[in-house]
């Protein structure tokens, strides 16, 4: 495989929240939940991106307004191009009949969403700080919710919600997708209950495909041998919930 | 049947196989290091570090096309201070860990090496040759003979470890160049740098697609000049060569020692064929050799020349 950019179109746009918008493009990816793709803008730069709704030739992103470049992705009109390649990475694994429950914080949700559509009958966490940063409420009707603020759904973090869950019932497999601090907890929480867990790490990356190293987490490249990492592989990795790379290679606590 | 050995000597350090993780690939942590060790590599190579942190150029850094990779990563790294800490105890690697130093000046590399050397590093490499990076390398004329000459002899006055030469595969002068690096006290040349820099354009956007817009070429477009180089330095030359330039198989590693490398580093043969790479051409080389009645690494350096 080529690992270039290949330029698409933007088919549709559409909102998700205040600061959430979602880029449809037309392509025929071979992806599996969990992936990412690098989306390109040409002279400005590229980052990685999970694929947030795949359907039939069409794909999408959802993009969360948080600097220059996903302001830029905010700022595209239907028509305009971008670049994409991938999808580079281990996915999500989906085994056929599980009891499973999907952990997402923020934005996180975006990595989540194809999974949970594969699963069909699964028990779905979405926490943000505030009411209006809840995405995919028409998507996913039966959503437990919770907010920092309590302006909508249980009051506290998908931590808390999740920890409440657990006293009524038991999951045999637990995805989480969020900020790391949150998604160790939940390894946590999960490892004392004998609950098998997946999550997906979020690292600077550049390559996509295994060799400049920028991604490192404990030994683990997230962009090949990631980003989805189950709860065995997460026990040996000390850096997890610890330390990530910044860009320069400096390290700084997550 | 005698064994066959595929452990090496390179000035004085002990290789349990010729294969180096050459500079820049996966040479970020100390625990991706340790990493490639268990994947068979016989010594690794830090990613170059400089006084100051350093971010390097924007995404896209690294792509690749038909014939190997492009790169302009712009030598990001944490710096000196932070590298320090995290190569602290680098002898837990399990194999030779070659310190890759950069510097605008020569006193950079200076102030960079004198900070590092609390930490057991077996080797420094100098890479003089970078085509990518405004201040380092070919973009700051490091790699002319007289260049070279300098920045190696003020270097060598500060360390005892063996010490390599980096050079570039884009000058007609190459001997001069590691000539100039061997009378200057150089105990290996490494050869070669990515070469160009080459430049792809995405058509549909009609932009360079690297974001420096040009970037080093390295992989299977760059063997044959690799192995070329090795060839000419191998006669210009008394001290031993680090062969380095589209080496994926162990045939390719044979061919590079038979031109005259007594060690090979391994880069973008980690995106051919994975970080177990090192494992492949290890076994690769040792089939080989059997085959052909050759038992030491020694006996097959150099032996394409006349």
């Amino acid at each position: 495989m080529i690992e270039q950019p290949i330029m698409v179109r933007i088919f549709d746009i559409t909102k998700e929240s205040p600061g959430v918008k979602t880029l449809f493009f037309k392509s025929k990816l071979n992806f599996e939940p969990g992936q990412f793709i690098m989306v390109w803008i040409p002279l400005l730069d590229e980052k990685p991106f999970t694929i947030s709704y795949f359907q039939e030739e069409l794909a999408g992103i959802s993009v969360l307004k948080k600097g220059l470049f996903t302001n830029a992705l905010h700022n595209m009109k239907k028509g305009d191009k971008l670049g994409i390649r991938g999808p580079y990475g281990r996915g999500f694994s989906i085994p056929k009949t599980l009891n499973s429950c999907v952990v997402g914080g923020g934005i996180g949700m975006a990595s989540l969403a194809t999974l949970t559509e594969r699963l069909g009958n699964v028990t779905i966490v979405q926490g943000t700080k505030t009411a209006s940063e809840i995405i995919y409420r028409e998507r996913f009707k039966n959503m437990n919710i919770c907010t920092e603020d309590g302006s909508i759904g249980f009051k506290g973090t998908t931590v808390d919600l999740f920890a409440e869950l657990l006293k009524k019932q038991s999951f045999q497999r637990v995805y989480a997708c969020g900020p790391e601090k949150m998604m160790y907890r939940i390894f946590e929480l999960c490892n004392s209950r004998y609950i098998e867990c997946e999550v997906s790490l979020d690292r600077y990356i550049k390559c996509g495909f295994g060799v400049c190293g920028q991604c490192d987490c404990s030994g683990q490249r997230i962009c090949i041998d990631g980003p989805v990492f189950p709860s065995n592989e997460l026990s040996n990795m000390k850096d997890f919930g610890k330390t990530l790379i910044l860009k320069n290679g400096k390290r700084a606590y997550c | 049947m005698p064994k066959i050995d595929l452990s090496i000597n390179l000035c004085n350090i002990k290789l349990a196989n010729p294969t180096i993780l050459a500079s820049g690939i996966l040479g970020t942590t100390k625990a991706l290091l340790k990493r490639v060790v268990e994947n068979g590599v016989g010594a690794v190579t830090i990613k170059s570090v400089s006084t100051e942190p350093r971010e390097g150029h924007k995404n896209p850094t690294v792509i690749t096309f038909e014939g190997g990779m492009l790169n302009a990563v712009g030598y990001s790294n944490p710096g000196v201070d932070a590298a320090a800490i995290e190569f602290a105890s680098i002898e837990d690697v399990g194999a030779p860990v070659i310190a890759s130093v950069i510097g605008t000046q020569k006193e950079d590399f200076v102030q960079v090496i004198n900070r590092l050397s609390k930490s057991k590093f077996s080797a420094i490499e100098i890479p003089l040759s970078c085509p990518h990076t405004p201040g380092f390398g070919m973009l700051a004329e490091q790699g002319t003979p007289q260049a070279t000459f300098d920045i190696t002899s003020a270097v060598r006055k500060v360390t005892k470890l063996p010490l390599f030469v980096k050079i570039s595969p884009n000058i007609p002068e190459i001997c001069t160049v590691a000539k100039a690096a061997e009378d200057a006290g150089a105990d290996a040349i490494t050869a070669v740098n990515s070469m160009g820099p080459g430049m792809v354009i995405n058509i549909e956007a009609q932009k360079p697609v690297l974001s420096f817009k040009v970037g080093g070429v390295t992989g299977d477009a760059l063997r044959p000049i690799a192995i070329r180089c090795v060839y000419d330095i191998y006669k210009a030359v008394k001290i031993p060569i680090i062969g380095v330039g589209g080496i994926s198989t162990g045939r390719h590693a044979i061919e590079m020692i038979m031109a005259g490398a007594s060690a090979i580093g391994i880069g973008t043969g980690i995106y051919y064929r994975g970080i177990d790479v090192f494992k492949k051409v290890c076994e690769e080389m040792t089939q080989w050799m059997q085959e052909n009645g050759f038992y030491s690494i020694n006996s097959i350096v150099g032996i394409a020349h006349d």
